[in-house]
């Protein structure tokens, strides 16, 4: 979405929402109350931006606002990294399929439909980084994918999206599922026992065929044909591919444990209802956790004892605690509301804005470049009217590696972030009229 | 005789006795009281005597009693009303057999009632009073044309009949996709469901006006004949129609005595109930109502009230449309508005009034008037003001305690009182 750059000053201006928001020259913040995440708050703050990236932050009297830059008062609002849901299903999501309960070759990304509206939403809430993922009704239901929410101007392809590795491939975990949601009738399992045996069995294959290939070497006689479902497996077993794990009921979670052990693969709990009941066991093994936060217990059997509490008794145990929406079990708008149920139950505060944003971008293997206001990360941050954990305060902006991607001021972005009529409707490509030449 | 007489005595002595210590005495201080009836009270002071607000006002005029039990809190409110809800029939376990609030054999029935479906134990009970509900509007849910019968309830009580506050509220119908049936079960389209509920009101009609000339006959002839042989008796008896439970609940509705509450989104359904009340002049009641904020002049010309959708209702389909901003463009407008928790068939369970109010109160709404879209206006739209809702002398003892806003996340709901029954302490 790099479209020439326009010269836009910032203060007292309302942008009409046609313009790109980008700039050539760096942009300084100036006398915001900061929040970098790995530090303590800055009362009055600046946060300098160039291009893409963030290079400097810290209190106004220490930053030194380069030359050339253009200067926002900022005064009154807050600032903090853009946030991180590790857990999100927008975009009209379709991994695995009714044939079978272990689908690892199913990449969540080739469903997704970039124009949805779910993206806006997110950004209204704050969300710069989405973990997108298949759902929860098949043992592995499929490779997630980690997104960048780059609307500064309307993607047109979710390779937009991307956030791609050294090798220029895009990064993304494993969806992985146990409990009531992966069973049902054959070939899904049956029962618990079950669910653990197809898994073992498909590790095990995955094994014997990396094992295969290794043997094979430069011998293209001997190489096993390629097996989509078995490459992945293999990337999960050797770090490459993070396994997240959706488990809610306390011997569930253990038994995502002894399958990781087994398997050596590297794995993220995901809900955990009953993550509070063995809370010691998860943090003796080493393996950082991504909750939600419900109105209220129940609506299944294994969601009975989810509670509040659960994100304080994690912190007080040491385990690394991000939050997510599930988009679209809660939404994305109001994603700060989690981090302050947590706050409510006995989470503090540091832990719960940095569940929000740092903590994720470590489960995501992205912590190098967001989660936090560190100068050399990327220039994803949002501008708040107030304390993020109050009811009241809103998200201004939203700003997406170095461009701002949201603004509430704009009242097409506004709509994304009250509702209203046309807020359900996926986006325009084009944001005028059919026809007419496009803006891009 | 006296032995038995003494028996009596002593035996009613014991049940005043128990009675007495199930409605504790007990008094309230507080920093700040919201009595949603006219100013709050700083530093003031609840006395709650019987169940019921025996004494209201600042810590200087008013005294506690010896011997009553004292809570301390930093803001009170009156105990949260919310105005819709499937609790006590939606059970937490989402299992067929805690799962009472449809029953889709059929898609009208009025006859169901609500006080036959209640389980005062259910879990999420007492999860949503952990957080200051008091009194729920509760029953059969969306989902069929007409499901069945609300009623009122507190949200304390070993049996409904403890818990009762009014056994039938409204009769609950459908509007539009939610209802709809497929194959070759009707309703399939909208033109046949409002088909199916004119058709039903107009059999109502009928069985109103046959059963009213049968009665009047009936006395009309024992006015005459103050001897009646037996087989006049016999022809008078025959004219009544046999007893129809559904019509005779529809009757109550035709008569404007029932409300019909019914959940529409789309701005199309809306019109549709209207639509229904104009030509029967029956008494409607919109229920949720994702895209009222197109029809304002409408829904306040026709003088319905508004049971607007959870704030936090999730935007897809029929809702898509709804935003964060209606309940204050219908309050703006005049129109009574109060708001509930809903029905949610997954997760959560159940939603809680007060966060739904929260977020009101952040758009658009004032602290105050979001306040009182889950108790004073909430009271009034249920009919049940005289007995909650505010804080004021002679109403029920039901209070909420918080230890700050009661609508910023972080705040606890610190303790419960149910006519003058602390059901609550834990914070929460």
């Amino acid at each position: 979405m790099r479209t020439p750059l326009l010269f836009l000053p910032l203060v007292g201006l309302l942008l009409l929402s046609l313009s790109p928001i980008t700039h050539a020259e760096p942009v300084a913040f100036v006398g915001a109350k900061i929040l970098p995440i790995d530090g303590e708050p800055i009362e009055k703050g600046t946060l300098v931006i160039d291009g893409e990236k963030i290079v400097a932050v810290g209190p106004v009297d220490e930053v030194d606002v380069p030359a050339g830059a253009k200067t926002v008062d900022v005064a009154g609002r807050w600032i903090m990294p853009g946030l991180i849901c590790t857990h999100s299903h927008i975009g009209g999501i379709g991994g695995a399929d009714g044939s079978g309960p272990i689908q690892p070759g199913v990449r969540v990304f080739d469903s997704l439909n970039v124009l949805d509206s779910g993206f806006k939403r997110a950004l209204a809430g704050g969300l710069t980084t989405l973990n997108i993922m298949p759902g929860s009704g098949h043992l592995i239901s499929g490779q997630t994918v980690y997104a960048k929410l780059r609307f500064d101007t309307t993607p047109h392809r979710i390779e937009d999206l991307f956030i791609l590795d050294e090798d220029g491939n895009p990064t993304g975990g494993l969806k992985m599922a146990n409990g009531t949601n992966s069973m049902r009738d054959a070939p899904f399992p049956g029962t618990r026992g079950k669910s653990a045996y197809l898994v073992r069995e498909q590790y095990i294959k995955a094994r014997e065929y990396a094992a295969k290939k290794a043997k094979a070497g430069d011998d293209a006689e001997k190489m096993p044909p390629v097996d989509l479902d078995l490459e992945a497996l293999v990337e999960a077993m050797q770090g490459k591919r993070v396994v997240h794990h959706h488990t809610h009921r306390h011997d569930d979670i253990i038994t995502v444990l002894r399958l990781a052990q087994e398997f050596g693969f590297r794995v993220v709990l995901h809900h955990i209802s009953d993550g509070w009941k063995v809370a010691d066991e998860i943090a003796a093994a080493g393996v950082p956790c991504s909750i939600i936060l419900l109105d209220s217990p129940g609506g299944k059997l294994e969601a009975m004892d989810v509670n509040f509490k659960t994100a304080g008794v994690l912190e007080r145990a040491g385990v690394n605690t991000a939050f997510h929406t599930d988009d679209w079990i809660t939404d994305s708008r109001i994603f700060f509301r989690m981090a302050a149920f947590g706050v409510r139950a006995g989470m503090s505060r540091p832990a719960a804005l940095r569940g929000l944003t740092l903590s994720g971008a470590e489960i995501l293997d992205l912590d190098d470049r967001i989660g936090s206001l560190t100068p050399g990360k990327d220039a994803d941050f949002i501008i708040l009217d107030g304390d993020p954990l109050s009811v009241y305060t809103k998200v201004l902006e939203t700003w997406v590696e170095g461009s701002r991607a949201f603004d509430r001021s704009d009242p097409e972005d506004r709509l994304y972030a009250v509702g209203g009529f046309g807020a359900g409707h996926d986006q325009q490509p084009y944001l005028c009229c059919f026809g007419q030449e496009a803006q891009q | 005789m006296i032995a038995a007489k003494h028996t009596l005595i002593a035996a009613s002595i014991l049940s005043a006795l128990i009675a007495a210590r199930a409605q504790a005495q007990v008094a309230v201080k507080a920093k700040m009281i919201h009595t949603m009836a006219g100013e709050p009270i700083q530093n003031g002071v609840i006395v709650v005597r019987n169940g019921k607000i025996a004494a209201l006002g600042s810590a200087d005029e008013v005294n506690i009693p010896d011997g009553f039990q004292v809570l301390e809190a930093e803001v009170v409110t009156p105990g949260l009303i919310d105005a819709h809800s499937v609790v006590g029939l939606a059970g937490a376990y989402n299992y067929d057999h805690d799962q009472d609030q449809l029953e889709h054999s059929t898609a009208m029935q009025p006859q169901l009632r609500a006080i036959d479906a209640y389980n005062t134990r259910e879990v999420l009970v007492d999860w949503i009073r952990s957080f200051g509900v008091t009194t729920i509007h509760t029953g059969h849910a969306p989902g069929e044309l007409i499901s069945g019968q609300t009623m009122i309830v507190k949200t304390s009580g070993n049996t409904v009949e403890d818990a009762v506050v009014m056994p039938v509220r409204a009769v609950a119908a459908t509007l539009g996709p939610e209802a709809e049936k497929t194959g070759a079960k009707s309703p399939g389209t909208r033109a046949k469901m409002m088909g199916m509920l004119r058709g039903l009101l107009i059999d109502a009609r009928e069985y109103r006006d046959k059963r009213d000339a049968a009665k009047k006959k009936a006395e009309e002839s024992a006015e005459e004949n103050s001897e009646e042989s037996d087989e006049e008796e016999k022809k008078s008896a025959s004219a009544e129609p046999p007893r129809d439970l559904s019509l005779e609940v529809m009757v109550d509705v035709l008569d404007g005595k029932l409300p019909l509450m019914v959940t529409v989104n789309r701005a199309q359904d809306i019109a549709n109930a209207l639509r229904l009340k104009e030509e029967f002049g029956i008494t409607l009641w919109l229920d949720s109502a994702a895209e009222s904020y197109l029809l304002v002049d409408e829904i306040k010309a026709a003088g319905v009230p508004v049971i607007i959708h959870p704030t936090m209702a999730r935007a897809f389909d029929e809702t898509e449309n709804l935003s964060y901003e209606t309940a204050s463009k219908l309050v703006a407008a005049g129109i009574p508005v109060a708001l509930q928790s809903g029905f949610e068939a997954y997760v959560p369970k159940t939603r809680v009034v007060l966060f739904e109010a929260a977020l009101a109160a952040a758009n658009g709404l004032s602290f105050e008037q979001a306040l009182a879209t889950i108790t004073r206006d909430a009271a009034k739209l249920l009919a049940i003001d005289d007995r909650v809702g505010t804080l004021d002398i002679g109403k029920d003892g039901d209070l909420a305690l918080f230890d700050g806003d009661p609508f910023e996340y972080t705040t606890h709901c610190t303790g419960v009182v149910i006519d003058g029954e602390v059901v609550s302490d834990k914070k929460q």
